[in-house]
């Protein structure tokens, strides 16, 4: 599981490999929002958390068709299919690529969107805790979704539709723990429904992504 | 004799072709004449003025959006654990019904929450939390259209309806959570059924059950349309072989 | 005919025109879907009859 795990990132970090694509494009949202919004620094310090996760969700939703596509078409998943590994076991490592390549590396990169969104100070911390828990959901729930679509040509947009729905506890439980954390209230709730999702999405969700390749590839 | 008989396609054909005509004619019987004795037959509310006469559209149209979901549901588990095909058929059969009343429910709630709110759309909970069962009725139609094998579209959105039911609850008590977030103090609750008066509620159950007959109608209909389909295809396939 | 709906009658009216209509429509495409489905499938094994009989 190791070696899948080092194939993928290493996959995932050649050129073309869409490691860059994601932060560039959460990048890219915290430029375009105060262009679009104006730079008046309260309104974009009141926005911020909400702008943040949910340039965290596309960001993330970029390369989710990539998760399973590239094997599938040649050849490689099949081979995934009857490996010893069993298959919950290969989703559950290619979501966690997934994730290291995203979500850790949007968590990193995300002080940075928060200055320029003028997050308060006191929500730092708060963002980073909050993506750090609830980007594994997005990529596990992506995982699924990828799953689901991955024998359908240019199933992108299919997958979009199927997976952003889904992505909404975790977007509206995420932001509020950044929203209060900025207003130095208490984060506990949000942040522990934001941790309990994340956790049962990635215990459960391997199984129903399993369960659709296994469909696919009869 | 179980309903499990019905699993059958030809029986499935042969009983719901007999009882449709009884069915489509209770149903419109049914609905027109609830809509009929909302619309005409009954007072103003002293706080919503005539406005109350939508309640006997949006609360059933909304009640069964969920139940069609809910069916669903039910159709892929038996799908999956017995493999009927008329089971995922008639799933997919009551899923653009299901969208067609969550619409109704979207456009009745707006439209009724405009004089009350000022606004043509407010973010309420129970309206945001139908949008997003839109958005999970949209991705689970479009999946069955992407999906040429029909078992294999049978499958998938199966597992796509049991998968997004979870999500779905966990999104409404999202929402709800959300929506105290933002607003202290509850929005305007449009939930009619509390404290309804009997005028309001006799006509009200009936549009219910009006809507109900109107959904079990069409989602006979559109099931022996999916069983007809799917032997058409059967047919056109043999049919390529043998060329 | 219509009751007095007073101050809310556009209100009211464009609910329940808006409700009907897409009901309507369900109901149409519905129905049209069916007649389309069975006069293929008519077609198809008319086309079977003639060869297998």
């Amino acid at each position: 599981m190791i070696a899948l795990l080092l194939r993928d990132l290493r996959l995932a970090f050649r050129s073309g490999g869409g490691f860059g694509l994601g932060l560039a494009f959460f990048l890219l949202v915290a430029v375009l929002v105060p262009l679009g919004v104006g730079p008046d620094p309260a309104t974009l310090a009141r926005i911020a958390p909400g702008i943040l996760w949910v340039a965290a969700l596309l960001a993330c939703l970029l390369s989710l068709d990539r998760i399973f596509a590239l094997d599938f078409e040649d050849g490689s998943l099949d081979l995934l299919a009857t490996a010893p590994i069993p298959l919950e076991g290969v989703v559950a490592v290619k979501a966690l690529a997934h994730w290291l390549v995203t979500g850790l590396a949007l968590t990193l990169l995300s002080p940075v969107l928060a200055l320029l969104m003028n997050l308060p100070l006191a929500g730092y911390g708060w963002l980073m805790a909050s993506l750090v828990l609830g980007t594994p959901a997005l990529s596990v729930i992506g995982a699924f979704g990828a799953a689901l679509t991955v024998g359908i040509k240019r199933g992108g947009l299919l997958l979009s539709l199927i997976v952003l729905p889904m992505y909404v506890p975790t977007l509206i439980f995420g932001a509020e723990v950044v929203r209060r954390g900025a207003l130095g209230l208490d984060p506990a709730t949000p942040l522990l429904l934001l941790a309990g999702i994340t956790a049962g999405a990635a215990a459960l969700l391997p199984f129903a992504a399993a369960a659709a390749i296994r469909v696919t590839l009869r | 004799m179980s309903i499990w008989d019905y699993a059958n396609p030809k029986r499935f054909m042969e009983t719901s072709g007999k009882i449709l005509p009884w069915v489509s004619g209770l149903a419109l019987f049914t609905l027109v004449g609830a809509l009929i004795w909302g619309f005409f037959f009954t007072p103003d509310d002293y706080k919503q003025g005539s406005t109350v006469k939508i309640i006997y559209l949006h609360v059933p149209a909304a009640f069964w959006a969920v139940s069609a979901w809910f069916m669903m549901l039910v159709a892929s588990l038996i799908w999956l654990i017995r493999r009927h095909h008329v089971s995922a058929l008639s799933a997919r059969a009551a899923a653009p019904v299901g969208l067609t009343f969550t619409l109704i429910g979207l456009v009745t709630g707006a439209i009724w929450g405009q004089p009350m709110w000022g606004t043509w759309w407010a973010w309420d909970p129970r309206l945001t939390s139908f949008l997003i069962l839109g958005l999970f009725y949209l991705g689970y139609i479009a999946l069955w259209e992407a999906i040429d094998d029909a078992d294999t579209a049978a499958d998938l959105t199966s597992v796509l309806c049991i998968v997004g039911s979870v999500f779905a609850v966990l999104s409404r008590y999202a929402v709800l959570f959300w929506s105290q977030g933002l607003h202290q103090g509850a929005s305007l609750s449009m939930d009619a059924k509390e404290n309804v008066a009997d005028v309001f509620a006799y006509p009200l159950w009936t549009a219910i059950g009006g809507f109900g007959l109107l959904f079990v109608t069409l989602v006979l209909l559109r099931t022996r349309t999916e069983i007809r389909n799917r032997r058409m295809q059967a047919l056109l396939a043999r049919e390529r072989m043998a060329a | 005919m219509i009751p007095d709906l007073g101050k809310y009658e556009n209100v009211v009216l464009s609910a329940y025109g808006a409700s009907i209509l897409l009901l309507v429509a369900l109901v149409a495409l519905t129905l049209w879907r069916s007649a389309r489905v069975r006069r293929a499938l008519e077609a198809v094994e008319a086309r079977k009859g003639r060869s297998d009989g």
